[in-house]
């Protein structure tokens, strides 16, 4: 059968000839994601335990890391390359931007709980 | 005269009905917004620990000193564990992937070999967070819960950790758990402590080397802990109970926020393993059955195929949240 998959993943940079391929090579790409992810979890590197926007920088790259794979799962595993733009925005744009928000309703309300109770408002140490 | 309106202007338009602009089957589309919401609700059981946590950002537990365990391997090693397992559920949604490649093809015999392994992947990953619950619940140190609720633990002076039975002993007791046969019928009680707070307290009198450990994060990003006249005045006038392990109410790692959030999220989605393993495994006999043979397409396996994934990727983001961040 000709595939009706799309077989490049990185932008183009790597091809793939059929798509029980591409699966493989996606398995190889996660899983390097998720070793570089451990390794830093368990050495976590003084270099990148400095404040960036609020958080150490390598929590952000493990965020930005988790996105990737999400990402990978998605476009590739759950063949969300191969459906419609309109299907895809549907799905894709609806949840991000729902969840932005919330996130930054959560966070926001959590920071200035803390703030209250370490401006001693509220005594907790005893 | 034809009073009904029949035509609609939008005949052969993309809208005008018959055909399918997202080109995609109702079942799929309708899993994809499953998916959304299922994901939202993800979200907002993560977006809700995240609110939690930056409200105690200086005294949330580290997960490393938290999920250090590894089936038969009796030293600390954190991140390992949880690789696995993370790993495991990676590797069951490739063969998820390829048994719908190969139900595209219509090979059956492939379709259900690759769905076996992936109901064997779900199984080991369910698995492991059961032992992984287990070893949480029981705890490995013990704590000492005070009046205000905080946690203070026990390390020696080199800052490592040391366990409440390395240091104190047990002795008789007056106090026996409550039973519901031996008096007040309707009153519960759960089982007690091996050591009482006094207990605690003649041990660290008794062992110099002890020092008390604070949930507070200092600068260096661990933990604080008490010089020895320090540990010795918190203990006595502020301690309350002695805790084991950690359930709903109490939890030796840190606040008992943090335990309510692990049962709850990872038992959410442990729940979704499961559920998907049991879809799996219907899926697999009507594969069997040759029930989509006859159907004359492989879109079901497609269809839980997508659940499963969305379940990989759910992991994806409790890995992270949870042990990594």
């Amino acid at each position: 059968m000709a595939d009706a998959h799309k077989l490049e993943i990185l932008r183009g940079l790597v091809k793939f000839k059929s798509n029980t391929q591409k699966i493989w090579g996606v398995l190889i790409l996660l899983t390097i994601i998720t070793t570089v992810e451990v390794v830093f979890g368990i050495y976590k590197p003084e270099a990148l335990m400095g404040n960036l926007l609020g958080m150490k920088i390598l929590n952000w790259i493990f965020i930005i890391l988790t996105l990737v794979k999400a990402y990978y799962i998605t476009w590739d595993f759950m063949h969300m390359r191969d459906e419609t733009a309109a299907l895809r925005r549907m799905v894709v744009w609806t949840a991000v931007f729902l969840i932005c928000y919330l996130i930054y309703i959560l966070l926001q309300e959590g920071g200035y709980v803390f703030d209250v109770y370490k401006d001693g408002f509220i005594k907790r140490d005893f | 005269m034809d009073t009904t309106v029949v035509n609609t202007g939008t005949e052969g338009k993309t809208w005008g009905g018959g055909n399918q602009p997202l080109k995609s089957s109702y079942g799929k589309m309708m899993m994809w917004f499953f998916i959304v919401s299922d994901a939202l609700t993800f979200s907002g059981f993560l977006a809700a620990y995240g609110f939690s946590r930056f409200k105690f950002i200086d005294s949330w537990p580290i997960a490393d000193e938290v999920f250090t365990h590894i089936p038969f391997y009796h030293e600390p090693a954190p991140m390992i564990y949880v690789a696995f397992m993370t790993f495991v559920l990676i590797m069951s949604s490739v063969t998820m992937v390829l048994a719908v490649d190969a139900g595209h093809h219509m090979q059956k015999s492939k379709v259900t070999f690759y769905m076996l392994l992936t109901i064997i992947g779900g199984l080991i990953f369910v698995g492991s967070q059961a032992w992984e619950w287990k070893t949480f619940i029981q705890g490995d140190y013990g704590a000492i819960q005070t009046k205000g609720g905080n946690i203070l633990q026990f390390v020696d002076t080199d800052g490592h950790r040391v366990a409440l039975r390395d240091f104190v002993v047990a002795e008789d007791k007056d106090r026996i758990e409550h039973e519901s046969k031996s008096g007040l019928w309707f009153v519960g009680e759960g089982s007690l402590p091996t050591y009482t707070v006094d207990e605690v307290i003649k041990g660290l009198e008794s062992h110099s080397d002890v020092l008390v450990r604070t949930q507070i994060i200092n600068e260096h990003g661990e933990k604080t802990i008490l010089s020895r006249t320090e540990s010795l005045s918190q203990i006595k006038n502020n301690s309350k109970i002695v805790v084991e392990g950690a359930n709903l109410i109490v939890n030796e790692y840190g606040t008992s926020l943090f335990a309510d959030f692990f049962f709850f999220i990872t038992g959410f989605h442990g729940f979704h393993v499961f559920s998907g393993v049991i879809i799996n495994i219907i899926i697999f006999f009507n594969v069997i059955l040759g029930t989509y043979e006859r159907r004359g397409s492989y879109e079901m396996v497609e269809k839980v195929g997508l659940y499963w994934h969305f379940v990989d990727l759910v992991w994806v983001f409790v890995f992270t949240f949870f042990y990594l961040v």
